[in-house]
């Protein structure tokens, strides 16, 4: 074959949403300044500036996903007909759509900021813009009477701001500058009813715990510049904070792999912090003290993704710097194993619904992570795309339910039971999610949790398959019992018409600061309802939407129905096809993807396998993926039907039952009470983390600065004063009397002696004064002629 | 030949100038007398200026114009306000600044 005709030359096609896709965070950045500003003097409180950009943003994602898809359709077209069938071991590569701008210099480095289009983030842009609007549009009616109502818009909107600048990041100090912006938003959110102690503590518990996190952020990032930059200027000339310089940089086979380890293992602690990963998890649940709607968006479905799209993100880095490619157990999958099921075991002990539902993101994101230590990347991409619509619902359900059901309680146990039949439309949203989150089959959740088990195992890691596999009966279990505590059974408390009186709803309710909302649920007694009833509509009609999308979102890469269904595999996953190395870099109407030739023999193994040679550059691994079938698929679907049954039974005994064998039975058994009290205290790691690492910390600290403070500071402080008044009674008599003294006295004499001798030219005449310039005038001019002749 | 003229006419008027603020007792007049000494100083530039062929000196000039404008406007608005509190201008009877 010629080299003329292996080389395609591929014309990409491009668009205007595609080019300019930096615009979208721009506009929630631009309604957050004007609801800062004049948000109160709006008639909608400054919220009609969030929803409508949230929107707008939409909207360009939207825009810019189908011109995407008209891209790689594009490329893959043109790529099969240009290039002899079968020549092509992977998809052809689609070059992402990068542009940078400088955005500051500084000791010859420069901080670039600009946008990084590919399947990934337009992933991430849709999901993000689209919940956010959902949301904000839930929040219009469940934070109406709110006293800082505008106040909450301004973050809601600051932190998509911030999630969309992080997503669409060519280079790592963007995505920091995104990162740390939903850290601060998240903070404020969380502790939106600050007046509760509990919710201020909550809100910087979050803040500081993910800041550990944050740490190997920076580090990672240090790291990974110092030791990438000069491969990267020299080969693409683009710094080493760019992602895609990175990516190759990290395949390339130049990499150093202790720089490559220690970095990777340093993001990955900040992915910890972020993703709610073992064992800095324990933020997360407490974070559930924020308003519904926030922990709707960002404690369930975006923000704390953010760590999982870093790792897919960089993923050539982990993947080499992690050696994920081997089947040996590496830090990831280890984590993402420990977290999928210690957390899935808590949420069966938790009381509040909300906590429930964060457990249980915590150990959907362990899934994500094991995915991704585990080599199957798309899976977990996608378990984010899908895991981020049913669980938005399940938040946004919940707090449908305190809203109008429980008389703002989150308490399972004391104030809900048998809702089902006065919210319809709540309930059946739920357990439209509950079982898309449990993996049933057509729904959303089966397509990519099961995936991911798959993948793992497919890829090597037997034992972490099968954790995967009890993840998912617990998983049915829990979320079992919830809806079996929330919508069946008897009616409790609330959810039975009982009203607290306003002391109680406090003291009940205390991390919830449910009393702001109370001002909109005396408007109910108007019409002398206080029982439970259905939610308005801007509660209700986001619910349906999200539970639609639970239902059918899982089929946008439906591996079982054949490959004409994985659309996320076509249109998501990178290509690891060796590329020229300009043809990344490049952007802009009329880029042209050189796709090299694939010459027979070592270049079929693809990235990863064999490093690319001079003038190629690789994006992304060799990802390979299990083939489906329905025998492993029909396993995980038994193993989730047991988990829902027994738990279902186990509910129906236990809560309304009451069968004298199984109540009590922790205060019976050893066993049991020892892990009901370990999972109670959450695994101690509180306990561990304020009692015995503060502590160690902070108190031998404390101490040694008292007696440093005592013994050194006041010592040198006391000495100081000895000496200084001896030192001053000296400089007293000797030289303020005698030196200064006689200084002052002296110029003042000399100064009013010539002052006299001065006096008669000050006449008070100006034309004195005028003759005595002129004069002085003149002279000065004799002088420099005499000077210059 | 010209800019010797152009200088001569200057340096005769910067002396007339000279000779109206030295002598002159009436305030208005010392204004006056000033503002003939900065624009001899002008005609200076300008003759330097088309001698060299370079326009330093008429932006200089269009400076020096803008600050005599405002230098007569402060100068007549203390004048006035003498007047109103003395009912005289004569230089010679404002000598309260004698040391």
């Amino acid at each position: 074959m010629l080299a003329a005709e292996a080389t395609a030359e591929i014309h990409a096609s491009t668009g205007w949403f595609l080019e300019n896709a930096w615009v979208i965070p721009i506009i929630p950045a631009v309604a957050f300044v004007l609801i800062i500003f004049f948000g109160k003097k709006m008639p909608m409180k400054g919220s009609e500036f969030g929803v409508a950009s949230m929107l707008a943003s939409l909207v360009l994602a939207v825009g810019a996903a189908w011109q995407w898809i008209q891209r790689v359709d594009g490329v893959s077209h043109a790529a099969h007909s240009a290039v002899e069938e079968g020549a092509h071991h992977a998809a052809p590569f689609v070059g992402p759509i990068i542009r940078e701008w400088t955005w500051w210099q500084s000791g010859g480095f420069e901080f670039g900021i600009g946008q990084h289009i590919d399947g990934l983030a337009l992933t991430l842009l849709v999901v993000v813009a689209f919940i956010s609007s959902l949301v904000q549009i839930y929040s219009l009616e469940y934070l109406r009477g709110d006293r800082r109502y505008t106040h909450f818009f301004a973050a809601l909107t600051l932190f998509s701001a911030g999630m969309l600048c992080m997503v669409l990041a060519p280079n790592m100090v963007q995505l920091i500058l995104g990162w740390e912006i939903m850290g601060l938003c998240s903070f404020m959110l969380i502790g939106h009813w600050w007046e509760e102690e509990a919710n201020s503590r909550a809100a910087l518990k979050a803040f500081f715990t993910v800041r550990v996190g944050d740490m190997g952020l920076l580090i990672g990032t240090g790291i990974l510049f110092f030791s990438a930059n000069n491969w990267t200027q020299a080969n693409l000339g683009v710094s080493g904070f760019n992602i895609s310089g990175l990516s190759a940089w990290a395949m390339s086979g130049d990499a150093s792999q202790s720089a490559l380890t220690w970095g990777a293992v340093a993001l990955f602690v900040a992915c910890i912090g972020k993703s709610g990963q073992f064992p800095l998890h324990t933020w997360l649940p407490d974070a559930m003290a924020g308003p519904t709607p926030v922990s709707s968006l960002l404690h369930s479905s975006t923000m704390v993704v953010a760590g999982v799209f870093l790792v897919g993100r960089l993923y050539p880095v982990f993947w080499e710097g992690m050696k994920i490619g081997d089947t040996n157990i590496n830090f990831i999958v280890l984590i993402g194993g420990i977290t999928i099921v210690i957390a899935a075991l808590l949420a069966f002990v938790q009381h509040d619904i909300k906590k429930v539902l964060a457990y249980s993101t915590v150990s959907q994101l362990g899934y994500m992570m094991l995915g991704l230590g585990a080599g199957a990347w798309l899976p977990a991409i996608f378990h984010i795309f899908t895991h981020a619509f049913f669980k938005a619902c399940l938040f946004l359900a919940a707090g449908s339910v305190s809203h109008s059901g429980s008389h703002h309680s989150f308490d399972m146990k004391k104030d809900m039971g048998g809702l089902a039949k006065k919210m319809p439309i709540t309930a059946t949203t739920w357990i439209i999610s509950t079982l898309a989150l449990a993996g049933v089959f057509p729904l959303a959740g089966f397509f990519s949790k099961d995936e991911i088990i798959d993948n793992v195992g497919h890829n090597g890691y037997t034992a972490f398959m099968i954790v995967g596999l009890s993840g998912a009966f617990l998983t049915a279990a829990y979320m079992t019992r919830a809806t079996y505590l929330t919508f069946f059974g008897e009616a409790r408390g609330a959810a039975a018409g009982e009203h607290h009186d306003e002391h109680d709803a406090h003291a009940a309710h205390v991390d919830h600061g449910a009393h702001d909302t109370h001002g909109a649920h005396d408007a109910h007694g108007d019409h002398g309802d206080h029982g439970p009833h259905e939610s308005p509509k801007l509660i209700t009609i986001p619910l349906i939407i999200l539970a639609a999308l639970a239902l059918v979102a899982g089929l946008a890469n439906a591996t079982p129905f054949g490959s004409n269904w994985e659309n996320f595999k076509k249109y998501v996953e990178p290509s690891s096809e060796y590329v020229m190395v300009e043809s990344a870099v490049a952007s802009g109407p009329g880029e042209s993807i050189v796709v090299p030739a694939a010459e027979e023999g070592a270049k079929k193994e693809g990235c990863a396998v064999v490093a690319p040679e001079e003038g190629m550059a690789c994006y992304f691994p060799t990802v390979s993926h299990a083939k489906f079938k329905w025998s492993k698929a029909a396993l995980s679907l038994f193993i989730v039907a047991v988990g829902l049954v027994s738990s279902w039974l186990f509910c129906v005994q236990y809560y309304t039952r009451r069968n004298r064998r199984l109540v009590g039975l922790t205060e019976r058994n050893t066993v049991l009470r020892g892990g009901y009290k370990l999972l109670w205290n959450k695994y101690y790691l509180d306990a561990l983390y304020e009692k015995v690492i503060v502590r160690a910390v902070a108190y031998p600290i404390a101490r040694a600065a008292y007696w440093f403070n005592q013994n050194v500071l006041d010592g040198i402080v006391n000495a100081a004063g000895k000496i200084s008044r001896r030192v001053a009674g000296w400089v007293y008599r000797n030289i303020d009397q005698r030196v200064v003294d006689g200084a002052v006295n002296g110029s003042g004499a000399a100064a009013r002696g010539t002052g006299g001798a001065l006096r008669p030219v000050q006449s008070g005449k100006v034309n004195q004064y005028g003759a005595l310039l002129f004069a002085a005038a003149a002279i000065g001019a004799l002088i420099l002629v005499i000077i210059n002749t | 030949m010209l800019t010797a003229q152009f200088l001569l006419l200057g340096a005769v008027l910067f002396c007339i100038g000279v000779y109206g603020v030295l002598a002159r007792k009436n305030a208005v007049m010392v204004l006056m007398s000033i503002e003939l000494i900065l624009n001899s100083v002008n005609l200076n530039l300008l003759a330097f200026s088309v001698r060299h062929g370079s326009v330093d000196g008429n932006t200089f000039a269009l400076y020096i114009i803008a600050i005599a404008a405002a230098e007569v406007g402060v100068g007549l608005a203390m004048v006035l306000l003498i007047y109103r509190n003395r009912r005289t201008i004569a230089l010679d009877d404002l000598s309260e600044m004698k040391g």
